[in-house]
């Protein structure tokens, strides 16, 4: 849980942020005062790739030109070696921040004794008419850092690193037109507004500024032509203008005028910053290893595209009515996969591709020390059966609300099903994809049952055609079946997450949340019951299931519940209560990580997370539908969203 | 002179050149994008200057190809390596006078010297074009020598013919 503004020391070290002490103790390898929390970080992007900055106004990670290429800044996870480039006062001053609202412009003010500055900083958009008349770069970002009243010094450091922080690049001064570095076959070029002195591979300069004074930065990449250097005369400060009205157009079109506006919008943006444009790809994280254990190995790859989100992603891109974004990802989802049709991969990279694989950078200290740095995912050779059920899931929504499922995506579809068919007896890693092999688990078996009864809906409402209805329907009761004797432990009272044991997993929640089972039936209150006993920890928040070595809290679970109790497990006060309490964890500026660390509120895990952020669109899409007594995920089976009067005490 | 030979000679020689320097960028050996480069001197649009660009730069090398047949003719000579030593020697010519001329000539092109404006925004290409990539040299005189080598070879064969 955060302030929003604090204090730090920008002198000759990174910023001491708001670390408690047994932060300090968990942290190994590097001393945990010189880095910032993965909650002081923001994100700025352009669906293309992004960039984190931190609290004390140093960009630190950068992977150009696309999300999963190697990166130019990675103190994120290298403190020394990493790269960065920062604009930080000079001395101690106070620090807060905010996004203009309603769009990705991160603005940071810096507060001290002799006055206040702001550091604008973006990845500026451009409209089709632009183009026509000027020229501008392939990638960019722009940074402003403006006097508002006094004067304070700040000291400017550009610290580029070639691939995660493996070599220095060789700066070169030229004349005018500003600083420049090759890395293989790209160019970036700096350009300042403030004269910088290259010593040891690190442009750098103090400087003054003063009331009503400005300094401007534009860093651009260029692989395929000659470089475009934008001036940074006033067309600086128009470029600025329009990125901020583009992001905004697109955040006020969501169509959410609930109890939780704000926190949805920036849900929303942070979702759109991690998506890839040219391809309708959405990425898991923007970024590599932040651990989900601070000080240990489980640090991984999330620059990739997961399937396991995808009927979520879809549910929130249609609900808040972005449909463009809705309609690529989909599109994204059944075309690029088609390689390995009519089997799925587990994550994809941004074109279809196979992720890379799994290397750790052993030359990095990790976050905080935490080791290994890893690129590439080893779970790209694992079998997950969940994601079938959650890709058809995702165009069943897409086709229930309006949209046109093409010959070629039922093709697809049918090829998926009729794999389901052949294969969901298989034991297989599941959706947390552990490393310690296959077991049957209950969620995959859900998702086959979902895969089945979404296909047969979609046939009968003729959305699709020439789909074996009857093979299907047969298939989906063996399952059902299946999941009613053997993942149904009558000792417990509660579904288990293996069948024919007695684990609990959070992701059982989800039951309903498919349709599976009734929110008030008996089986998946005492289901409820027992997660909210074994896996809630005392601030109320869950994990993903019990394990030995202790991991943060998974916030989208906690996400999950509140949709739980908004379908009618719970009151809507409830909900609402659920909700309030998980908002507090988000950062200053509304973004979440993948994991909630329950005795000090603060993120783990790579950042922002999309799946967080998708969780707390469709716990908020919930409470909303309820409230207004709308139906509720209308792609479900319709007994699943009755609720009898007594089930819905609000 | 054989106009019906040359037309064909020099037409089949620029594609390739253009290929050529195509592939080599593409394959990250140089940042050169020569169809962009010529386009820019139209429009600042992109995609339209690659368009553009190419078809000034296939009618360019069409003509350019005359001064070779004008060569073989008035030497006497007319066969592949004397086409490709033609082609460094005109490689040579515009990696160092051509691109030293650039910044000046282009209405887009950024200068070291008198840095840039709201117009004149592209990265100028240094000595020899090496702002564009260190390989890029080798790549244009690679693709030229194979022009004049093109051109000589399908020329020749005229005129054993």
């Amino acid at each position: 849980m955060q302030d929003n503004a604090s204090i730090y020391d920008c002198r000759d070290n990174p910023p001491v942020s708001r670390a408690t002490k047994m932060e300090q103790e968990n942290a190994t390898g590097s001393a945990a005062s010189d880095w910032p929390l993965i909650d002081d970080y923001g994100i700025i992007g352009d669906c293309r790739s992004a960039a984190l900055v931190a609290r004390d106004g140093s960009l630190d990670w950068l992977c150009w030109p696309r999300f999963d290429k190697p990166s130019i800044f990675a103190a994120l996870v290298d403190r020394e070696r990493g790269g960065h480039w920062r604009i930080s006062p000079v001395g101690p001053a106070s620090v807060k921040r905010n996004y203009v609202p309603d769009s990705n412009i991160l603005e940071t003010h810096f507060t001290n004794d002799s006055g206040n500055a702001i550091l604008t900083d973006l990845m500026p958009s451009s409209s089709r008419a632009s183009h026509e008349v000027i020229m501008l770069p392939d990638h960019e970002i722009l940074r402003k850092l403006t006097c508002g009243t006094g004067e304070l010094e700040f000291k400017i450091e550009f610290s580029p690193r070639e691939e995660y922080g493996r070599n220095k690049v060789r700066l070169l001064q030229c004349g005018k037109l500003g600083l420049r570095f090759v890395v293989g076959r790209g160019v970036y070029w700096l350009r300042s507004s403030v004269d910088l002195k290259i010593t040891d591979g690190c442009a750098h300069a103090r400087v003054w500024i003063r009331a009503g004074e400005s300094l401007r930065f534009s860093f651009s990449y260029t692989e395929q032509a000659p470089a475009v250097l934008p001036p940074l005369d006033a067309s600086f400060d128009d470029r600025i203008d329009y990125s901020t009205k583009a992001w905004q157009k697109w955040g006020r079109h969501a169509v959410y005028d609930g109890e939780y506006r704000d926190t949805v919008v920036r849900s929303a943006l942070a979702l759109k910053l991690l998506s890839y444009a040219p391809s309708g790809a959405i990425i898991a994280a923007a970024t590599t290893s932040l651990p989900e254990q601070l000080g240990g190995s489980l640090n991984w790859d999330y620059r990739y595209c997961w399937l396991r989100d995808a009927s979520f992603t879809i549910r929130a891109l249609l609900e808040l009515d972005y449909w463009d974004e809705a309609e690529d990802f989909l599109e994204w989802l059944l075309h690029a996969t088609r390689l390995t049709q009519p089997k799925l991969r587990i994550l994809y990279s941004l074109y279809g591709d196979k992720a890379p694989v799994e290397r750790e950078l052993e030359y990095l200290s990790g976050y905080r020390g935490s080791r290994p740095v890893r690129i590439g995912n080893a779970a790209r050779d694992q079998l997950q059966l969940d994601v079938y059920g959650e890709v058809v899931d995702a165009a069943a929504q897409f086709a229930f609300h309006g949209g046109h499922l093409d010959r070629e995506m039922q093709k697809a579809l049918i090829g998926f099903g009729d794999y389901v068919v052949k294969n969901w007896d298989q034991p297989d890693e599941g959706i947390w994809e552990p490393r310690s092999g296959r077991q049957n688990h209950t969620h995959s078996r859900l998702l086959c049952w979902t895969a089945m009864d979404r296909l047969v809906r979609l046939a009968e409402r003729g959305l699709l055609q020439r789909a074996p209805i009857e093979e299907y329907k047969q298939v989906s009761n063996a399952i059902r079946h299946q999941i009613e004797q053997r993942a149904w432990n009558e000792q417990m009272q509660s579904y288990v997450s293996v069948l024919d044991s007695g684990e609990l997993d959070s992701s059982l929640l989800l039951l309903s949340w498919y349709g599976f089972e009734q929110v008030g039936s008996p089986r998946m209150r005492g289901t409820y019951s027992a997660i909210r006993q074994h896996l809630s920890t005392p601030e109320g928040l869950l994990v993903r299931y019990a394990r030995a070595d202790p991991e943060g809290t998974f916030a989208v679970c906690s996400f999950w519940e509140v949709e739980y109790l908004a379908m009618g497990g719970g009151s809507l006060d409830e909900a609402h209560q659920l909700f309030g309490q998980l908002v507090k964890y988000q950062n200053d500026l509304g973004l979440y990580g993948e994991e909630i660390d329950a005795n000090t509120g603060l993120a783990l895990g790579n950042f922002p997370q999309a799946f967080t952020h998708v969780g707390l669109i469709g716990a908020a899409l919930s409470i909303d539908q309820r409230e207004k007594g709308e139906r509720q995920l209308a792609h479900r089976p319709p007994t699943a969203t009755k609720h009898t009067p007594s089930e819905v005490s609000s | 002179m054989n106009w019906t030979s040359w037309m064909l000679s020099g037409f089949l020689a620029t594609l390739a050149l253009s290929t050529m320097l195509s592939a080599s960028q593409g394959f990250g050996l140089t940042r050169m994008n020569l169809p962009y480069l010529i386009g820019t001197f139209v429009t600042p649009q992109r995609e339209r200057a690659k368009v553009y660009g190419f078809v000034i730069h296939l009618v360019n090398g069409w003509i350019f190809s005359i001064f070779y047949v004008l060569v073989f003719e008035a030497r006497h000579m007319v066969n592949w390596w004397f086409g490709a030593l033609l082609g460094l020697a005109h490689a040579l010519m515009i990696l160092t006078v051509g691109m030293s001329l650039m910044p000046g000539l282009h209405p887009r092109m950024a200068s070291e010297q008198h840095g840039l404006n709201a117009t004149r925004q592209l990265e100028p290409p240094g000595f020899m074009a090496l702002n564009y990539g260190v390989r890029t040299p080798i790549s244009v005189f690679l693709a030229h020598a194979a022009f004049g080598a093109i051109l000589g070879s399908l020329y020749h064969l005229s005129h054993a013919a």
